[in-house]
């Protein structure tokens, strides 16, 4: 199998290819056409002609394109690169060079079928029920008869993807329903949902020539963001400082999400373990929303004790196993590094490793590892193991004065706080730290997608502004 | 390349290009082997040699000017050092034989730390007199200005493209590039520095050629020149509409998959020929870049001033077959320099003798993979 490089709907076949092999057997499972920079650059010249070329189409249609198009990505058979590919061979492919185990990439798959068959609630939803032709004429009157405008600030997204999460793509799927164009460079593990999703887009009626794919080297990366005056990308904690301010550029890094537990309801903690553990090891705890650290002034030792018995006795299985909910560590090497990173981190003062009794957490295969859950306890806010996010299902489980604990989070993409207490309540709304706030029992990984994720996309892509006409007559 | 004496295997790939003849081949080895003697004659004797390596013979266990009957005997000496090229006193390394000509000092990297230091008098006017012989007059005309859009300061490339201007009869124009700024702004991760630093290099080269300067050849890197190209097309103008009917580019971002999409997308019809090389060198011209070759770039050292060879990586005395992949081992045997076996920070494959470079090739050039991860590439 072949992917070649998808140039605003002209497929275009490289002279270099990166071969993508099995994590487990280092077989290939498909060469993928590379490209530089360069090539990028050029074609975003003619970037507007993506947007032209949605615009040509009512925006009802295409929603109701996507809609169609998340049906075929989820349960019909598409052409990918040279290749007609049913969703088995999908979930096996990705599951083969990610390892994914195939029952977290069938939910994946779900997930973004989801997204894309409820487009329109969504974005009713993100644009606040605004009439979407005001987004393809650039202006024209609320349903409060108030005229508004809203600017395209970019003919075309572009996307750096990630490899870790198949789950991310979520977050761009609407952006074509807005009227704008997708530059993607996809992840080098996992090229399989974007092209999938385009192959998808496009068979559904969705213009070719708005979707452009380029895999290859880190400086297509650069060119897109240079290129795109509206990008995203994911990457760690550095990219997320590289670009911190860079109104052009939102940037997905790690979500350090957490669970808090009020002073109100820590003496309950059993009722909330489902909640707990639901959020620490779901999709293998690989998402920037599953939480990594949960706080609570009391009872620590006993909630990390029971989080520990709960997900320690995980075992690894093979990708094909329903049961399987550990993803390997595909590169060689990386999870004895992370092992030994987290190895150092339990030798701080007032930390202890509370899924010890449960056997070596780190599982070494012939091409790869996994890491087996892990839930540390830490006495207090302080050791950098508190404050640390791992690919894989991992929890610090904190002690902390409610008092106090708002100062201590730091950045927190999802928080799920476990309190009726109105004061805290106020002083959790009002915390600049946490990007989505849960109230109650809500599982961090639980979204509600008609809710903005990381700022609001339309706000990202649209710039709303004044416009006037004189009055007729 | 060398052509080593002893033909190692061959792979069963036939080649589109025109191989050179075994005579040609014999001849090629025959011409370096006396030039080593020559070169061992000049470089070990009191009254030519350096005091680098007057000094470094007495401590060898053979003599240079008796027991190197050819080039395969440079194999008695130990490993040279690059780092040995850092810091001075530089006079060290300057021949008696020429310690009255005006001498030049090239560096090479110094983005942190003392740079490498190679002396030069006349060396790069050489190099580059003898790649000039290889550019065709058709897309390089004689008497035609350049533009020198890549980097300068205490590299020998500005004075070499003037040189090379010159010797055709041309004036050159220049544009400054600092490359050590660049890594700094690529480590730094100042991203949009580096672009408007870029940009801030283009802007200039564009002034020049819209001067009415006639200018028609071009020296720049492969990523100078996707800039370049990509400016012009926003400004409705190509390279090709802007005069330049040829262009020098060198760099080991020269790799198939680009060249393609310059002749196909960027040249708009101007010839380009790559070159691989560098202050320790020299020059490496290339046999034809064509699409029937999968567009392959194959370099071929300057022979018998330069030598390059791929040698095995876990054995830097084994020359890799012919089709193997190796790291590039490099051997300067001119009378202002002697560098003997230096591995480089390069790899590739090893190519067989060309028509016009009866001797070894090599293709594939990219950064030696165990510092790959940590080698820098700029802009320039």
């Amino acid at each position: 199998m072949h992917l070649p490089v998808w140039r605003f709907g002209k497929p275009y076949e490289s002279l270099e290819r990166d071969t993508l092999v099995h994590f487990l057997t280092g077989e290939p499972v498909a060469e993928v056409s590379r490209v530089g920079g360069a090539i990028v650059g050029r074609d975003l010249q003619k970037a507007a002609q993506a947007r032209r070329a949605l615009l040509a189409i009512d925006p009802e249609e295409i929603v109701e394109r996507l809609q169609t198009a998340g049906n075929l990505y989820a349960n019909g058979t598409v052409t990918v690169g040279d290749t007609k590919q049913s969703p088995d061979d999908f979930v096996k492919q990705q599951s083969a060079t990610t390892g994914l185990p195939e029952s977290l990439c069938r939910a994946n798959m779900q997930k973004n079928m989801f997204v894309l068959s409820s487009m329109d609630r969504i974005l009713d939803a993100l644009s606040r029920g605004l009439d979407p032709t005001i987004l393809w004429r650039g202006h024209g009157a609320e349903h409060r008869g108030v005229t508004v405008s809203y600017q395209a600030q970019s003919p075309v997204l572009g996307l750096v993807l990630p490899s870790n999460s198949p789950g991310v793509h979520t977050l761009w799927l609407p952006v074509i329903a807005l009227g704008v164009g997708l530059v993607m460079k996809p992840g080098s593990q996992e090229p399989w949902t974007p092209y999938r999703m385009a192959a998808a887009m496009v068979e559904a009626g969705i213009p070719a020539e708005a979707i452009a794919l380029y895999p290859g080297t880190t400086d297509v990366g650069a060119s897109i963001l240079a290129g795109c005056r509206r990008s995203m990308i994911f990457g760690s904690a550095k990219t997320v400082d590289q670009y911190r301010g860079n109104p052009g550029v939102q940037v997905h890094g790690p979500g350090f999400s957490k669970i808090i537990l009020g002073d109100d309801c820590v003496d309950d903690w059993p009722r909330y373990l489902d909640t707990i553990c639901e959020s620490v090891a779901i999709n293998s705890g690989r998402g920037c929303i599953n939480a990594s650290a949960v706080y609570a002034s009391r009872h620590t030792q006993a909630i990390a004790a029971a989080i520990a018995e709960r997900l320690g006795p995980i075992e690894v299985k093979p990708p094909d196993d329903p049961e399987a909910k550990l993803a390997a560590f595909t590169i060689p090497g990386a999870a004895k590094a992370t092992w030994q990173q987290i190895e150092g981190g339990l030798k701080a003062p007032g930390v202890t490793h509370a899924t010890a009794p449960y056997g070596d957490r780190l599982v070494e295969g012939e091409r790869c590892g996994w890491l087996r859950p892990t839930v540390v306890h830490c006495a207090s806010p302080e050791p950098d193991i508190a404050k640390a996010e791992y690919m894989f299902p991992f929890v610090s489980v904190v002690e902390c004065s409610q008092e106090r604990v708002l100062d201590c989070i730091g950045p927190t993409l999802v928080c799920t706080a476990i309190t009726g207490d109105p004061a805290f309540t106020a002083r959790l709304i009002d915390s600049t730290h946490i990007d989505r706030l849960n109230l109650g029992a809500i599982p961090t990984t639980k979204l509600n997608w008609l809710q903005p994720h990381e700022g609001n996309i339309i706000d990202f892509l649209y710039r709303s502004r004044a416009l006037q006409m004189p009055a007729a007559g | 390349m060398a052509g080593s004496a002893s033909t190692p295997p061959q792979s069963d790939k036939l080649p589109v290009f025109e191989v050179a003849c075994e005579e040609a081949v014999t001849k090629a080895r025959a011409v370096l082997d006396a030039h080593t003697v020559e070169t061992m004659a000049w470089h070990f004797h009191e009254s030519t040699g350096c005091p680098f390596w007057l000094e470094y013979a007495k401590g060898l266990p053979f003599n240079p000017l008796t027991d190197v009957k050819g080039f395969d005997d440079l194999k008695k000496f130990p490993p040279f050092e690059d780092e040995w090229l850092r810091g001075g006193p530089v006079r060290r390394w300057v021949p008696q034989g020429l310690a009255d000509q005006p001498m030049y000092v090239f560096e090479t990297g110094g983005t942190t730390g003392t740079p490498k230091s190679r002396v030069n008098s006349r060396d790069f006017r050489t190099d580059y007199e003898m790649f000039s012989d290889t550019l065709p007059d058709r897309y390089f005309p004689r008497g035609a200005n350049w533009l020198m859009l890549g980097p300068s300061g205490p590299r020998r490339l500005r004075l070499s493209i003037e040189h090379l201007a010159q010797y055709r009869g041309g004036i050159c124009f220049c544009v400054d590039l600092d490359p050590r700024w660049v890594i700094k702004l690529i480590q730094k991760g100042w991203m949009e520095h580096l672009e408007a630093y870029k940009q801030h290099c283009i802007d200039q080269a564009i002034t020049i050629l819209e001067a009415g300067h006639d200018i028609r050849c071009i020296f720049t890197t492969p990523k100078l020149l996707e800039a370049l190209a990509l400016a012009l097309e926003k400004k409705g103008t190509t390279i090709g509409k802007a005069g330049i009917t040829g262009i020098f580019s060198g760099g080991t971002e020269f790799t198939p998959q680009w060249t393609r999409f310059a002749v196909e997308e960027l040249l708009d019809g101007t010839y380009m020929t790559p070159t691989y090389g560098n202050t320790l060198m020299g020059l490496a011209a290339s046999r034809p870049v064509v699409p029937a070759d999968g567009y392959t770039i194959a370099y071929y050292a300057p022979q018998p001033r330069a030598v390059i060879e791929v040698v095995d990586f876990d054995d830097r005395d084994a020359v890799v077959s012919y089709g193997g992949t190796g790291r590039v081992r490099l051997t300067t045997l001119t009378k202002e320099t002697f560098i003997p076996g230096f591995l480089e920070r390069d790899e590739g494959e090893r190519e067989r003798p060309y028509v016009a470079y009866p001797w070894d090739g090599i293709s594939g050039v990219r950064p030696f993979r165990e510092l790959a991860a940590t080698t820098t590439v700029g802009v320039y």
